[in-house]
């Protein structure tokens, strides 16, 4: 079975049979917005979000993970030897996560999860972690998913796609683990013709709906070198305060700082978010700065997404369009705009 | 506005063109609805940029600190006071900058502004005659403007410019009668246990992000004691006691400076009321030295003066 039709009615009981299998992640209304949580009851899940003000990077990635601990007394035998932290690891399901949000995270496996090198934390809640994704049938105007590669349900990143229909939702698999999981939901029934012609129709719709406001094709033939010499990023910076919402509000930004933190004899080793938009990001143990200026820093943010990330990997660009950043920088910085500007300026000598 | 918009315009086009200015800060069209972005002009040919709105509470004085040459800026009653405090700190001097000053009747909240609009998505904003436009997608309003000012413009009782080299627009009536403390005398009213848990609640979301750092004017030190990294004075992690640390000692700092200009507010991702922190400070320094921050610019402010009357009582 690919394909199957929950009816509304039935959503909270699915998600009680869910959560009675995996530790199951939601969109839950906290205050003035919405955020991805662990759910202790089906009815704390609400669907009617648009997006969740912060992207649920921290499910994989959180924003402070205690990595190990240590002793530093002198007289215990395992002092300063490093314990790995004791974390559960179980199946964990994250229900009504946005196509985008889930492609995110696959952009950011290629930091993680590489043949060298292997992010265990970051691999594992992978691994362990199924996806339901909820179609966008209403993209915000600060959209531009389908301007990056993707579109309101593209099922990339997805093991499970849901469409949002008058009286239920379609269900659609995006990947093998999804298939065995839809073949395992009694609470499902066969999608009907009708439904299934609805289904698409929401989807034309929604994906007629999302803006396309630049082209990011031209970034891979761009010389870098020239790019990054650009005089438009005095401009582009000036109004930037060099804050980290834009990197903590984001789900590909993917940078951190390792801190042990020690009070009397016990330590900690930590992982917490860090953000290339603050001084102390690059500053060496010398004194040096590399990027001492706040323009070298604000170039740094899209040159990593819109560039480097393309050169690197031949793939990306390490954004998905889900428009955080144009929605919440305090200053109105817009990545629309600055990446038009990127793509569309002529750098070649007159 | 029109009327300011046109005033900004022309006069950053004369300024430019007689070079008496390298630059003019103001702010430009947002791409989004509520917002504008704050913008350097450095040609007369691209004076059509400015514009001016009710979107435009971003503290520009943020942007004059440690700029060669001379600029003009566009300032609110507000920034034009932490243009003061820049010149007292010697951030700052006189002749360095010229003064449009733009009497204000308050900037509105985005934030409430967008919970009106409750999940539909605006497209346009516009004013009339004290309304709210706001249009979009299945979405029509009409709101009286007054009803969604910024909080701390709603308490505003310094709109007019007190520095200027021109004003933009005529001088507005004052707000009089103004009750500015009644949440501070909340908080004070609160048992100690209360209090904490208050304040605790408020930073519950706080991200570390530093967005209300950043955009206050009077947050200009080289490197913020939470930035030090040799020692380190504060934890990294979002554990409660380093998010503490930084807002408390952040609102301590700002004391006797703060101007509440409600930018960290505005700035805030995730809608903390970080003005909570700073109000109890300012209404303490009134109260204290009769002060209000960045009024006078010619008299050293309390906190860095020491005067035989001072006030000692909280001395125990």
């Amino acid at each position: 079975m690919k394909e199957a039709y929950l009816a509304k009615d039935k959503l909270l009981p699915l998600v009680g049979l869910l959560m009675a299998r995996y530790r199951v992640a939601a969109p839950v209304a906290v205050g003035d917005y919405h955020q991805f949580q662990i759910l202790t009851q089906p009815e704390q899940l609400d669907l009617t979000y648009r997006n969740t003000r912060l992207s649920p990077k921290d499910l994989f990635h959180p924003q402070s993970e205690k990595l190990f601990r240590f002793s530093t007394a002198a007289d215990d035998p395992d002092a300063n030897i490093l314990k790995e932290v004791e974390r559960d690891q179980g199946p964990r399901l994250v229900f009504g996560i946005r196509p985008c949000d889930a492609r995110a995270l696959r952009l950011v496996d290629v930091n993680f999860d590489t043949a060298d090198c292997q992010d265990p934390w970051w691999v594992e809640r992978r691994r362990n972690t199924l996806l339901v994704g909820l179609g966008c049938t209403a993209p915000c105007a600060t959209c531009f998913c389908s301007a990056v590669g993707s579109g309101p349900f593209d099922p990339g990143g997805l093991d499970l796609v849901l469409t949002e229909l008058a009286d239920g939702y379609a269900v659609a698999a995006a990947s093998e683990r999804g298939e065995a999981l839809l073949a395992d939901l009694d609470l499902l029934s066969a999608l009907d013709q009708d439904r299934a012609a609805a289904a698409a129709e929401v989807q034309k719709t929604a994906a007629g709906t999302v803006a396309r406001p630049f082209d990011p094709t031209p970034l891979g033939d761009k010389a870098m070198t020239e790019l990054f010499q650009s005089p438009f990023w005095e401009e582009v910076a000036f109004s930037c305060i060099n804050c980290g919402t834009c990197t903590f509000l984001c789900p590909t930004c993917w940078c951190f700082d390792i801190q042990d933190e020690v009070q009397k004899d016990a330590g900690v080793r930590l992982r917490n978010w860090d953000s290339c938009m603050f001084p102390l990001f690059t500053l060496h143990g010398s004194g040096h700065n590399p990027r001492q200026q706040k323009p070298q820093r604000v170039r740094q943010r899209f040159m990593h997404k819109f560039k480097y990330y393309i050169d690197k990997y031949g793939d990306g660009p390490a954004c998905v369009g889900c428009g955080r950043c144009v929605q919440f920088c305090p200053v109105n910085i817009d990545i629309r705009q600055v990446v038009a500007l990127m793509t569309a300026r002529c750098v070649c000598p007159a | 506005m029109h009327t300011y918009i046109e005033a900004i315009r022309k006069a950053a086009r004369r300024l430019l063109t007689e070079k008496r200015v390298d630059a003019v800060i103001g702010f430009r069209k947002g791409t989004i609805p509520f917002m504008n972005e704050p913008v350097l002009v450095k040609h007369p040919d691209q004076v059509d940029q400015l514009t001016w709105d009710s979107h435009c509470g971003i503290n520009l004085a943020n942007y004059l600190g440690q700029r060669p040459g001379k600029v003009a800026v566009v300032a609110k009653g507000c920034d034009s006071r932490n243009i003061v405090v820049h010149l007292l700190e010697n951030q700052i001097q006189r002749d360095q900058i010229y003064i449009l000053g733009a009497p204000c009747k308050g900037m509105l909240d985005r934030r409430r502004l967008t919970a009106e609009c409750r999940g539909r998505e605006p497209h346009s904003v516009e004013e009339f005659d004290g309304r709210i436009r706001i249009k979009g997608r299945d979405l029509e309003l009409d709101l009286e403007r007054r009803a969604f000012l910024q909080d701390n413009c709603a308490i505003c009782i310094h709109r007019n410019p007190v520095i200027h080299d021109e004003l933009v627009g005529e001088p507005v009536a004052e707000q009089t009668g103004v009750d500015r403390y009644e949440d501070v005398r909340r908080v004070e009213q609160m048992t100690s246990e209360e209090r904490w848990q208050y304040f605790d609640d408020l930073i519950a979301p706080c991200l570390r992000c530093y967005a209300c750092r950043n955009v206050c004017p009077v947050c200009y030190c080289p490197t913020c004691f939470v930035d030090e990294s040799k020692p380190q004075w504060v934890g990294k992690s979002v554990d409660p006691t380093d998010t503490r640390t930084f807002h408390l000692l952040r609102a301590y700092h700002v004391a006797g400076r703060c101007t509440d200009c409600g930018s960290c507010e505005r700035a805030c991702p995730v809608g903390i009321k970080v003005r909570q922190f700073t109000k109890k400070l300012e209404r303490d320094i009134l109260d204290l030295y009769g002060y209000e921050a960045g009024l006078i610019a010619d008299q050293r402010p309390p906190l860095d003066t020491y005067r035989p009357g001072d006030p000692e009582g909280f001395i125990k």
